[in-house]
């Protein structure tokens, strides 16, 4: 201990967290005018940690940066990794630039998942608002594979327009489907809409679910969140059953940069899924 | 660095403080000590007793921090300066890995460079307390920071109780000092004496290899008078705080406070210069930039410090969380004192005092909180030297 002049070996003795492995694009899928899935597949040899419901990634672009996307593919397939990203900021825009053959930088998976288990037996509601039907996506998937474990499964989803609905063929698939009830709204219809106008949390009023038995899972924008929970209470379903995705800025995903602290909270390991009742008094005060 | 119990507790005279420089120069890859540099005291690269800012004060209050060269023999008549352990376990700024990339194809490699092992002389107990703090942020909970790890493995550590503690200095109040005891394993501690004709070191090991350390010095008998003389020493330190915080129900009432109108006043006041989180031991935010070269051959990852007090820090689409400076300053305190004990277990603020001397408009935190609490404030504390 004493003679402690030899060196050790570098930094890496353990892995470094913000290290990410580059994934290689197989495909950009478009979703709509400003929102596009990529299909991503891992480097050879590299096993991926198997991510749960709700997860996401720090995606990274070489040369311009990273940024947190949420994991929008079926838990069940490992072959392919998929998020679906909408392009608001720089490295949005870049990832929306990669072709099939681009490489990607992956760390994660992070954060704390959509409870799916804690939810069998319950009726389980969805409520998407814009690119919050990504990060929901998975957890659809899942209680879908697992169908008898659940009550009734409804997903209400509000988009801006028709056009920038998420997913429309899957949307369509679930439609169709006997033991699933979709609604979809549009804040501002075209010529041509049949559905539904106006803001989602309209359409929890009428959604059909066992208010003593429901499991509501809510990601969209924090003031959408904020509405659909007053009606999902007013509906009478306890907090305790409710869950919401929060976004904070997010440098590390790992607990160290201190960007997304929430209160008590780092959104990124302690979220960003989190219940209702463990938040609420947190997202109840301004620029906290 | 395993805690064992003091066994040994000797008496090191002042003439062999030499003696342990050199030994720790030879035993380590750098040898860091208190210093005078553009006039404050840092931890720097020290060779002899000669480096060592001996007979040199400190003036400490609500932005202002002085040097005074007295008469004094003493080698470690000071507290803190704006330097603390942090950056050399967390240093302010670290590349962290590397990508070369050719076509679609890229490669990784991490940048991070071993380092050697370091030994630091004067390191005070609030800075034992803040390595302790940092340890849980870094190595604690959940994922581990290898470049922490690698640094903070390889210290050897010197602690030297407080005697003098500054106008700004509260580590009673937070349980941290004036004397070592908790805190991070130390190796060896000192506590510099003055009286009866002789100058000199109670030295205590507080690991194995400190004891090996030991053994290698020019040490006599301790004898219990300079026992006791060490706890009165201590026990009057206690007393001379410039500070206070009550840490009563803290928690509860920076939770309970989110919309007390102190926070505006603070606002009006604070600069949003991010000093105290710069300056503060236990402040562990970080930004990560990416860094390429001109012609897109390369990447890099570095991470920098960053501070609560930056606006961009929240940035999210469609805004930023934290507009006001009354928002980041309700953050920073309300972390430092109440949501650090949620996250770690711990309260966040060790007493040292930094943030109170470095914040260019004197905002002091055992003030603020005070004001929370409900309790009458003295404006100032009493002025060291
Ligand atoms: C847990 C989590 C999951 C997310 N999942 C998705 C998803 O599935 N699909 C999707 O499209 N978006 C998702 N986002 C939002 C996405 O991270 C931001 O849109 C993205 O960071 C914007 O980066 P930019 O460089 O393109 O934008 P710029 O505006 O150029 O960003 C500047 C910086 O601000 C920060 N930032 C900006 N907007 C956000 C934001 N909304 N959230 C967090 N940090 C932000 C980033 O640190 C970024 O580096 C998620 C965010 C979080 C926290
Ligand atoms: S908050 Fe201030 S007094 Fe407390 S540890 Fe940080 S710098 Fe020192
Ligand atoms: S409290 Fe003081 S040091 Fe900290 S950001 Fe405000 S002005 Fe700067
Ligand atoms: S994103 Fe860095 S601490 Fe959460």
């Amino acid at each position: 201990m004493i003679a402690a002049k030899e060196r050790t070996k570098a930094a890496a003795g353990a892995a470094d967290p913000m290290r990410p492995e580059l994934y290689r694009v197989q495909r950009s899928r478009r979703e709509s005018s400003d929102t596009f899935t990529l299909e991503l597949t891992p480097p050879r040899g590299y096993k991926p940690t198997p991510f749960q419901p709700g997860q996401f990634n720090m995606l990274y672009m070489p040369g311009v940066g990273e940024c947190a996307i949420s994991i929008s593919g079926d838990p069940a397939d490992d072959g392919v990794l998929l998020h679906t990203t909408r392009v608001v900021g720089t490295v949005t825009r870049a990832l929306n630039g990669c072709k099939a053959g681009s490489r990607v930088g992956i760390r994660g998976p992070y954060g704390a998942p959509w409870p799916v288990a804690e939810a069998e037996g319950n009726d389980v509601v969805f409520v998407a608002g814009g690119i919050g039907l990504a990060p929901l996506r998975p957890a659809i998937f899942h209680v879908l594979a697992h169908r008898r474990q659940y009550g009734r499964i409804v997903l209400l989803y509000g988009a801006r327009t028709p056009e920038d609905i998420l997913f429309k063929p899957m949307l369509r698939k679930w439609s169709s489907r006997l033991d699933m009830d979709v609604y979809v709204t549009v804040d501002r219809a075209e010529a041509g809409w049949r559905g539904n106008v106006g803001v989602v949390t309209n359409l929890i009023k009428r959604a059909p679910f066992d208010r003593l038995n429901t499991t509501a899972f809510i990601c969209g924008p924090e003031i959408m969140m904020h509405y659909t929970v007053l009606e999902i209470l007013g509906r009478g379903v306890n907090e305790k059953g409710i869950y919401v995705s929060l976004e904070r800025n997010m440098k590390c995903a790992t607990g160290f940069c201190g960007h997304c602290q929430m209160g008590p909270f780092f959104v990124c390991k302690d979220g960003p899924v989190f219940r209702y009742d463990k938040v609420k008094r947190w997202m109840e005060i301004r620029e906290l | 660095m395993t805690r064992i119990k003091d066994i040994a507790t000797a008496y090191l005279p002042a003439e062999g403080l030499q003696a342990l420089i050199d030994t720790l120069r030879q035993h380590h890859d750098r040898v860091l000590g208190p210093r005078v540099r553009e006039q404050a005291i840092r931890y720097e690269t020290i060779s002899s007793v000669a480096d060592l800012p001996r007979g040199v004060k400190d003036e400490h209050e609500g932005g202002r921090y002085r040097l005074h060269q007295g008469e004094e023999a003493t080698f470690f008549g000071f507290v803190v300066g704006p330097d603390s352990l942090k950056s050399i376990v967390y240093p302010p700024r670290l590349t962290l890995w590397s990508m070369k990339r050719s076509g679609h194809e890229g490669t990784i490699e991490d940048q991070d460079e071993p380092v050697g092992s370091t030994a630091i002389l004067g390191v005070r107990p609030c800075e034992l307390a803040a390595l302790a703090v940092q340890d849980k942020v870094f190595l604690g909970h959940g994922f581990e920071d290898p470049h922490y790890r690698q640094r903070r493995e390889r210290l050897f550590l010197v602690a030297v109780e407080c005697l003098q503690p500054g106008a700004h200095c509260f580590c009673d109040s937070m349980g941290t000092g004036p004397g070592v005891n908790g805190g991070a394993s130390w190796d060896l501690a000192l506590t510099e004496l003055v009286g009866d004709g002789r100058h000199g070191f109670l030295v205590r090991a507080g690991s194995d290899a400190g004891r090996e350390m030991m053994a290698k010095l020019p040490l006599e008998q301790a004898g219990d008078g300079l026992e006791k003389a060490r706890e009165t020493a201590l026990a009057a330190a206690a007393k001379s705080m410039g500070r206070t915080l009550d840490t009563d129900g803290l928690k509860k009432t920076l939770y309970d406070h989110v919309d007390h109108p102190h926070w505006e006043k603070v606002a009006d006041r604070c600069l949003a210069c991010a000093n105290c989180t710069m300056v503060c031991p236990t402040c562990f935010c970080s930004n990560t930039m990416e860094e390429t070269a001109l012609d897109g051959s390369s990447a890099a990852r570095t991470r920098v410090w960053d501070s609560c007090f930056n606006l961009d820090f929240t940035y999210i689409h469609g805004g930023h969380v934290r507009r006001s400076v009354k928002s980041r300053y309700r953050q920073w305190m309300t972390h430092k004192l109440a949501s650090w004990q949620d996250q770690f277990g711990v309260i966040g603020c060790v007493g040292c005092g930094r943030c109170i001397t470095w914040c260019p408009v004197g905002i002091d935190i055992t003030r603020e909180a005070a004001v929370l609490q409900g309790k009458p404030t003295k404006t100032s504390g009493r002025t060291t030297s």
